[in-house]
């Protein structure tokens, strides 16, 4: 339905895995093309993107609204990305926090003009259970009345908890709970020395399905 | 008819093997090991095969708190002389902070009578200088002394005595009975509120500090004094490196000044407030490792005369608080010759006649318990009273405050391992302590 | 960070975690909604022995502002001489189910004793225990600290700055803490913390007023204010609460500290004059509550380069964020990041 590898496929480019049968869902013009699609779904749904705020929820939600932003304002050259993105950490509003170590604080910057009306595009990576989003909806309930939020990620691996659906999404991966689904991005994955190329990786996890369970 | 006692193979003072023959109430005789057999003429002989054990004379404790009376919640004559029989001694001194504070004949003979009726041990009450403690009025040495209780040793002990006049009218009064003013050395003023060593731990873990000059100023005050009145001081747990000096400096003169130091001086140090645990709270309170080497070498050298243990039980609540709320003090009947083995035999300081000298015969010479018939201190010697400790100097123990015969449970050795053990303690030939038990019949055969 | 007793126990990397996360916790509170949901269904108890309005308040809003219940527990005069013990407390707070303790006592170590005698499981944080440590002051004074002097200043920024400050140390800031160190638990926590976070402190006091034992502490120590203004530079110079009874000895175990309240502002005040000797870009601090004229003039305290104000507000981030570090992980003993 969506674009996409639909086999995944070896690959030549990432790094040497820890897990030897991790495989590469999405490759870097994947993730570019997922993300240029989502682009433009997002005006087209919204006849433009004049009230348009993108929050990227961190780590990797941000670095992705940055990329939808640079898209939007491509196709309406008119757009300050400034004005289009925010970032929003939504940790203290979850509700699994005492079922892990204690989380670093993130941080949470709105747009100058905040999201009072706004059309608010939550983005982040993975969508998985819904409690992260559920999570920022009441942050972002705390931080202003929007006039509508929607929601974009770059992989549904499903397995919902919530009544939570996406309303733009890179890729469906029907995944199994056990398996562990790894997004990496240029932006903040990449230690020193040694650049990433973006890849979304499927495999198998090591501690067995509650790894990615505080999705 | 007493039990006669056949021990055999035993080191008095660590030295040759001897067997000895203790019959009524006395060493009966001594004779190399191995030589000497049961007489036939007696039923009731327990041999005692003590290869291996070091006998030394019955303790004396020149400085024991049994809280009685007032405080019998914390410990009683009974259980405090029991403890002590535990430990080796065979005689102690009872300090005068009770409640009713003994400075009265009749309290202090009730501590005796108490004391005798137990059985334990010889208890030899202190008599409090002044009247309540409260370092204005003389109390009636005099009458204490004449009593049944025969008092020789006074002491406001937990209290000093501040006043320099007070303190030299003392010194002079007891010089009439031969007594000795045992002085508990704090500066009043500079220790307000104090509740630990004053120095690098205290600044750090902001508690007020009791600084040493607090007690080396009384010191050196008290042996001028003493030198002026040509009367005999005894000071009381000295605990700093600089009261060490200021007593070797009198003695020096010729000062007639004794000065004894507490086994949690020896081998404690105020390192050990830092969590304040109030088990470490005790006054004089834990000085640093300086101090704990210079009151070591104060000890091994002569100047300190004697170790007393200043045991002084507590009730599980008025330690069980905080640091600043919890009462002074720590237990050390039950542990005081194990750590004199361990900071000065096993180190090689002193030998375990130097054991017999600041733990038995020395202390029982200050307190004037030495000669008659109910002498302390005495040698192991035929013909002398049969007060004897047998010692296994190999033995290791950890320390367990509720296995202990104390009724409080305050001790700082909790948990700590001590080398040595009491194997059994004669008080006049008869056995409060066998095979590390206490012989719990001590009371109906005394009576 | 199963506790916070004293800034003696905190690493530097633990300092800095707190320090990130209370200016989060900062940046939320300019918000129009200031609550955030994050410790519901926690308990916080105030157990407060010693009266401080301030800081009882301080901590009751940040466990407000963060949605955790909160118990205030006051035990009025001493627990000391009489009424429940220290340890039946304890139970009884262990009884109810408190999440976190917040205690105050005049006995130092009394919170430490809270945490490590097993009366009870909960979190504990010292909010201020005898002459022992403060250290959630101490924490307030370093972010303070941070904000207007902290990160890579090169380019000649000058002012608060949060984001330049993030994830910074005090490498290189020059402190002086001026006044009654020996009673002082705020300077105890002050030295501890900010040498860890490589500042330079000097404390500044007569001699009276320093504890026996200072010289191991790690800063340096002076009698002369003016002399230190000179020759150190202070980039930050707190000045810390000089108590009445101080004066009279009353009290306090002893004489007076010093001869009377006008000779110790005229060697140890900051006034007009001794402002004016700091360097441009230097700040002026005190834990509060001030003796205006004592150990402060009007002057100093109302300047331009006093934050005492916002040393207020930052307390309330600050515990906020020990709060959620304390409470908000899982209950095993890696409250990571905190070791």
């Amino acid at each position: 339905m969506n674009a996409g590898a639909a086999v995944p496929k070896k690959s030549p480019t990432s790094p040497a895995p820890s897990d030897a049968t991790e495989t590469v869902v999405l490759g870097e013009a994947d993730v570019a093309r997922a993300l240029t699609r989502i682009a433009h779904e997002i005006l087209e749904r919204n006849k433009g993107a004049q009230d348009v705020v993108l929050l990227g929820i961190p780590t990797r939600g941000v670095p992705l609204a940055l990329r939808l932003a640079d898209r939007l304002a491509h196709v309406e050259p008119g757009l300050d990305v400034e004005s289009l993105v925010g970032e929003l950490d939504v940790t203290m509003y979850r509700d699994d926090l005492h079922k892990h170590p204690t989380r670093a604080i993130g941080t949470t910057t709105l747009p100058a003009s905040g999201i009072d009306g706004k059309v608010v595009v939550l983005v982040d990576d993975v969508l998985y259970s819904g409690r992260t989003i559920r999570a920022a909806l009441d942050a972002i309930n705390d931080l202003g009345r929007p006039r509508a939020v929607q929601l974009a990620t770059l992989v549904d691996r499903g397995h919902r908890e919530l009544p939570i659906r996406p309303d733009y999404v890179g890729k469906n991966l029907p995944t199994s709970a056990s398996e562990r689904v790894r997004v990496r991005l240029a932006e903040v994955d990449s230690a020193d020395g040694a650049p990433v190329t973006d890849a979304v990786t499927i495999s198998q996890s090591a501690s067995g399905a509650t790894t990615e369970a505080a999705r | 008819m007493s039990t006669t006692y056949l021990v055999t193979g035993v080191a008095p003072l660590g030295g040759e093997q001897v067997d000895l023959l203790l019959q009524d109430g006395v060493i009966a005789q001594v004779a190399p090991a191995g030589t000497l057999t049961a007489p036939d003429d007696v039923t009731d002989v327990v041999t005692i095969d003590a290869a291996g054990l070091v006998a030394l004379p019955g303790l004396v404790d020149l400085h024991t708190h049994l809280r009685e009376p007032g405080r019998e919640d914390a410990e009683t004559i009974a259980s405090g002389t029991r403890a002590a029989a535990v430990g080796g001694f065979t005689a102690v001194h009872a300090m005068a902070n009770t409640t009713p504070v003994a400075d009265t004949a009749g309290v202090v003979e009730q501590v005796w009578r108490l004391g005798r009726d137990a059985g334990w041990v010889d208890v030899h009450p202190v008599g409090a200088v002044s009247v309540g403690l409260a370092g204005e009025q003389l109390a009636e040495l005099g009458a204490m002394a004449d009593s049944a209780a025969q008092v020789r040793v006074f002491s406001d002990d937990g209290k000093c005595v501040h006043d320099p006049i007070l303190m030299r009218r003392a010194l002079e009064y007891v010089k009439a009975f031969d007594g000795v003013v045992a002085q508990h050395a704090q500066e009043p003023r500079l220790t307000e509120g104090a509740q630990m060593n004053e120095g690098v731990v205290s600044a750090e873990i902001g508690l007020a500090g009791w600084p040493a000059v607090a007690e080396e100023a009384i010191i050196a005050r008290d042996v001028l004094l003493a030198e002026h009145v040509g009367s005999r001081l005894h000071v009381c747990h000295l605990s700093t490196a600089g009261s060490v000096e200021i007593v070797r400096w009198a003695k020096g003169r010729g000062i007639d000044v004794t000065a004894e130091v507490t086994p949690h001086h020896l081998i404690l140090t105020d390192e050990l407030a830092r969590d304040y645990d109030p088990t470490f709270k005790v006054n004089p309170p834990l000085r640093t490792a300086a101090d704990v080497e210079a009151v070591r070498a104060g000890l091994a050298d002569g100047t300190i005369d004697i170790v007393a243990t200043d045991h002084a039980p507590h009730t599980r609540e008025d330690k069980d608080c905080e640091w600043a709320a919890a009462a002074f003090g720590m237990t050390g009947l039950e542990t005081a010759l194990s750590v004199v083995q361990q900071t000065m035999v096993d180190t090689g300081r002193m030998s375990w006649a130097d054991v017999a000298r600041v733990m038995s015969s020395a202390p029982a010479r200050i307190g004037r318990v030495d000669v008659g018939p109910q002498a302390q201190g005495r040698p192991i010697a035929e013909g002398e009273p049969a007060n004897l400790v047998l010692v296994d100097p190999a033995a290791t123990r950890v320390v367990d405050g509720a296995q202990q015969a104390t009724a409080s449970g305050n001790t700082p050795f909790r948990g700590r391992e001590l080398p040595g053990r009491v194997v059994a303690t004669f008080l006049r030939g008869r056995a409060t302590v066998l095979d590390g038990a206490t012989v719990e019949t001590a009371a109906e055969v005394t009576a | 960070m199963k506790h916070l007793l004293s800034t003696a126990d905190l690493a530097r990397e633990d300092a800095i975690t707190i320090l990130d996360t209370a200016a989060q916790m900062a940046a939320t509170q300019s918000r129009e909604i200031k609550k955030l949901p994050t410790l519901r269904g926690r308990t916080v108890v105030n157990l407060f022995y010693e009266d401080s309005t301030r800081t009882r308040i301080s901590f009751e809003t940040a466990a407000k502002r963060l949605s955790a219940d909160v118990i205030n527990f006051s035990a009025k005069g001493s627990s000391v001489s009489k009424g429940e013990s220290l340890k039946d407390t304890a139970l009884t707070l262990a009884a109810m189910g408190a999440d976190a303790v917040v205690c105050r006592h005049q006995a130092s170590g009394a919170p430490h004793l809270l945490a490590h005698a097993g009366w009870l499981d909960s979190a504990v944080v010292n909010a201020g225990d005898g002459m022992h440590q403060h250290p959630t002051q101490a924490l307030l004074d370093a972010f303070t600290m941070r904000r207007h002097l902290g990160g890579d200043r090169t380019d000649g920024r000058v002012g608060p700055d949060d984001a330049l400050v993030r994830g910074a140390d005090l490498a290189g800031l020059r402190v002086a803490i001026v006044g009654d160190v020996l009673h002082s638990r705020v300077a105890r926590s002050n030295v501890h913390l900010l040498h860890t976070l490589g500042a330079h402190v000097t404390l500044v006091a007569p001699p009276t007023l320093l504890p026996v034992g200072v010289g191991t502490w790690p800063c340096d120590v002076s009698y002369h204010l003016d002399e230190t203004l000179r020759d150190v530079a202070p980039d930050v110079v707190m000045m810390l609460r000089v108590q009445r009874e101080r004066m009279s000895g009353s009290g306090t175990g002893g004489g007076a500290f010093f001869p009377n309240p006008l000779e110790y502002t005229r060697k140890y005040g900051l006034d007009a004059r001794r402002l004016a000797l700091l360097p441009p870009h230097s700040i002026v601090m005190h834990p509060g509550p001030m003796n205006r004229g004592l150990e402060i003039s009007a002057e100093a305290a109302d300047s331009p380069r006093a934050v005492i104000v916002e040393q207020v507000a930052n307390g309330v981030a600050i515990r906020m964020a020990v709060l959620y570090l304390l409470l908000a992980g899982d209950d095993s003993t890696e409250r990571a990041p905190i070791s």
